[in-house]
């Protein structure tokens, strides 16, 4: 089959392997119709995540028709539409029976690794890298489904492919990012970053109750679409003093939660860029928390700042005394996305969001090479790449 | 603290027969958290700090005998002349080469050996000086009994160090994981012993002998591979089990496993504790390779396997590389545990 494989920083390739198998009891094999390149997919390229190695298939966003199906897997058949959550949870174990799928405590065979780097393992990730767990993704054709009697939701008939591939990851990771703010009436949230998964959670916060939405970015079709798709007003950083423009539009007060769906590889202008781009190629330190710092400063007192941008290791000037002597509270997590899928595909069946929305280019699997350039340096103001096997 | 030395579970001195194996009463055995964080019980009685000790002192020694040997002449009492200077700059580089060798492998023996050969030396050197009238006698005199002094010290350390040298290669691991099932669930998979190999990476098969008796054999090539007959020690249903291999086996071996409800509904804590006393020679060698480097760390690997293969009912495997023309597609392990054939 043919399958997108990362063979080394900023280098994809579109290369012919042998198709997956089934390997235990509760695998499952997807023939895959739609996959999407997500913005995490970008840190793996541009070479911040450890332990890849030449050749791993990429891709966590996919979906497709069951073809093949392991002897303990009851609940799908043969021919069955699925959309496949980007994390591998067994549903046996603690975590995953709290509901905490991302932390699931078998499905990483890795886990040494991701204990070395962070203390404790979590859970297994398709196409993201040996630490978590070394799984072939979705940039493909085939992709082997561990699990498959918990992670794939069967998707009616009715809908597009492109109406609920993102179930997948990034609706959910938006709609988390959003849930864990904990939204009370008359919260106003303040979003970093409107590449698609803040535009999903500017969606989501209005879902939760949000009476305003504020979203903060540099490219003005993002800025556009967060208006436009999410209904939030927007704040071009590269124009405006952030804090400032914040602390006018909230009376003062600051937002009552602030999204950071940037993560390690964001972006200022001035001399701090400089300071952490440095230090990150120096290996310093592993990611630049500028959105972070920001979202941290800029929170209301007692406000709740919501990380939702990957971070992979170790970051400096995190502004701890502003977290602890105002009350802050942190929440964050790869999205527990088996715990949202239904009741966000309810919503999605319910017209109350229509993910296909964000998608601005279709490309073909074999064209993955130009797409992750395009998506990586913002050409054609890319938001979405959906690819077609 | 508990004794370190190699010992079964429960005291040698009865015989098999005689062990109650259901009806043994008395605390469970627990671990120390200390040895979760050892890899191997390098116990020795205090021989590898005064040995360090020892150490730092002949550098110190060496130092100032070659860069200040007359002012150190003057100091024992001999002569300050050039023969002497010369011979103390001898006595320094023979006591940094010693001092270098000690805290290189402070464990090893060798380098304290080495201090009481330089001992009989000066010693010897010592008891010329006494003899000469050249010589200032009290302070020859007392160097002489510091020397004695400190090759008495030397000597206990050297001796200490010899003992524990066989408790070094003692491998003794402890892990504990938890495991999202009821007791009697994994006491029940454990006590059938044949299941041990599903996640004990470096046992080959367990045959079952009989009520309490069993044939373990590891990993390995032919010849390599080692065996013993293991014996129930103790054995309390849905609690505890214990082990050790019978005389005249390849290897001492003893361990056991605990199974304690975790609070508030969240398992069983499952905690291991495995020891081997390798004979010397080979299959000492033997015995260390079936662990790889880290040991500890095989064994919590099978932990973890035994985790899995009770709360999914399956090995978890991913294998996701290209590789060139290879697509792996086996249980994913740290390069340092694969077993070294």
């Amino acid at each position: 089959m043919k399958a997108a494989c990362w063979m080394s920083r900023n280098q994809v390739s579109v290369e012919e392997v042998p198709d997956p198998q089934i390997l235990n009891p509760r695998d499952a094999i997807v023939r895959i119709t739609s996959t999407a390149i997500c913005g995490s997919d970008l840190h793996l390229y541009d070479g911040f995540i450890p332990s890849m190695q030449k050749g791993d298939i990429l891709g966590h966003e996919f979906m497709g028709e069951v073809v093949e199906l392991g002897s303990d897997v009851k609940n799908l058949q043969v021919g069955d539409r699925v959309a496949v959550p980007f994390p591998i949870s067994c549903g046996n174990c603690w975590q995953c029976q709290k509901g905490m799928f991302t932390l699931c405590e078998n499905s990483n065979p890795n886990a040494w690794m991701a204990e070395k780097m962070w203390g404790y393992s979590p859970c297994g990730i398709f196409g993201y890298s040996h630490m978590l767990g070394g799984y072939a993704g979705g940039q493909a054709e085939y992709a082997r489904v561990p699990f498959a009697d918990v992670g794939p939701l069967k998707i009616p008939e009715e809908l597009t492919d492109e109406q609920v591939l993102f179930l997948t990851d990034i609706l959910p990771t938006g709609y988390m990012a959003a849930d864990n703010c904990g939204i009370q009436p008359g919260d106003i949230v303040a979003i970093w970053g409107c590449g698609p998964v803040g535009q999903f959670a500017v969606k989501s916060a209005f879902l939760l109750g949000a009476e305003r939405v504020i979203a903060i970015d540099r490219f003005p079709n993002r800025l556009q679409m967060a208006r436009e798709f999410g209904g939030a007003e927007t704040l071009n950083y590269e124009e405006v003093d952030v804090l400032e423009a914040l602390r006018e539009m909230t009376g003062g007060r600051g937002p009552d939660a602030c999204i950071d769906a940037v993560g390690m590889e964001a972006h200022t202008p001035g001399p701090e860029y400089w300071y952490d781009r440095t230090k990150q190629a120096m290996r310093l330190e592993t990611d630049r928390p500028f959105a972070l710092r920001q979202a941290i400063h800029a929170c209301r007192n007692g406000g709740t700042v919501s990380i939702i941008g990957v971070y992979g290791g170790f970051i400096d000037k995190f502004p701890i005394g502003s977290v602890m002597n105002r009350s802050l509270t942190i929440r964050t997590g790869q999205a527990h996305v088996q715990r949202y899928m239904r009741p966000l595909l309810e919503r999605i069946q319910k017209g109350e969001v229509d993910p296909s929305r964000i998608i601005t280019h279709q490309m073909r699997l074999e064209d993955a090479p130009q797409a992750y350039d395009l998506f990586a340096n913002h050409h054609e103001e890319c938001v979405k790449i959906v690819l077609k096997p | 603290m508990e004794s370190t030395r190699f010992e079964p579970a429960e005291p040698a001195s009865s015989t098999g027969s005689e062990i109650n194996l259901s009806r043994t009463t008395g605390a469970l055995p627990r671990a120390r958290p200390e040895e979760y964080a050892a890899k191997n019980n390098a116990t020795d009685g205090g021989g590898r700090q005064l040995a360090e000790a020892l150490g730092w002192f002949s550098l110190g020694l060496g130092i100032a005998s070659i860069a200040a040997p007359g002012a150190v002449a003057r100091l024992i009492g001999v002569r300050d002349e050039e023969s002497n200077r010369n011979l103390l700059r001898f006595v320094g580089l023979r006591e940094i080469a010693s001092g270098i060798g000690i805290l290189a492998q402070p464990a090893a023996p060798g380098g304290v050996w080495s201090r009481v050969v330089g001992d009989v030396m000066d010693l010897t050197l010592l008891g010329s000086a006494l003899g000469s009238e050249q010589s200032n006698r009290g302070r020859v005199a007392a160097t002489t009994a510091m020397v004695a002094g400190v090759a008495a010290v030397d000597l206990m350390a050297g001796k200490k160090l010899a003992a524990s040298e066989g408790e070094d290669r003692c491998i003794t691991l402890v892990k504990v994981t938890t495991i999202n099932r009821s007791a009697e669930e994994l006491y029940g998979f454990w006590r059938d012993f044949r299941n041990l190999p599903r996640f004990m990476n470096h046992l080959e098969s367990v045959e079952i002998l009989d009520d309490r008796r069993s044939r373990w054999q590891t990993k390995g090539p032919a010849g390599r591979s080692v065996a013993w007959t293991a014996e129930v020690v103790d054995d309390r249903p849905n609690q505890f089990i214990s082990w050790r291999s019978l005389p005249g086996s390849d290897v001492e071996t003893s361990g056991w496993v605990r199974f304690d409800p975790a609070p508030g509904d969240r398992g069983t804590e499952v905690r291991v504790e495995l020891r081997y006393l390798p004979p010397a020679g080979m299959l000492g060698a033997t015995i260390a390779r079936l662990f790889g480097r880290e040991p500890g760390q095989e064994l919590k690997e099978d932990l973890r396997t035994f985790k899995q293969v009770m709360e999914t009912g399956e090995l978890v495997r991913s294998g996701a590389s290209l590789h060139g023309a290879t697509f792996p597609q086996q249980p994913a392990q740290p390069p340092e545990m694969r077993m070294a054939a």
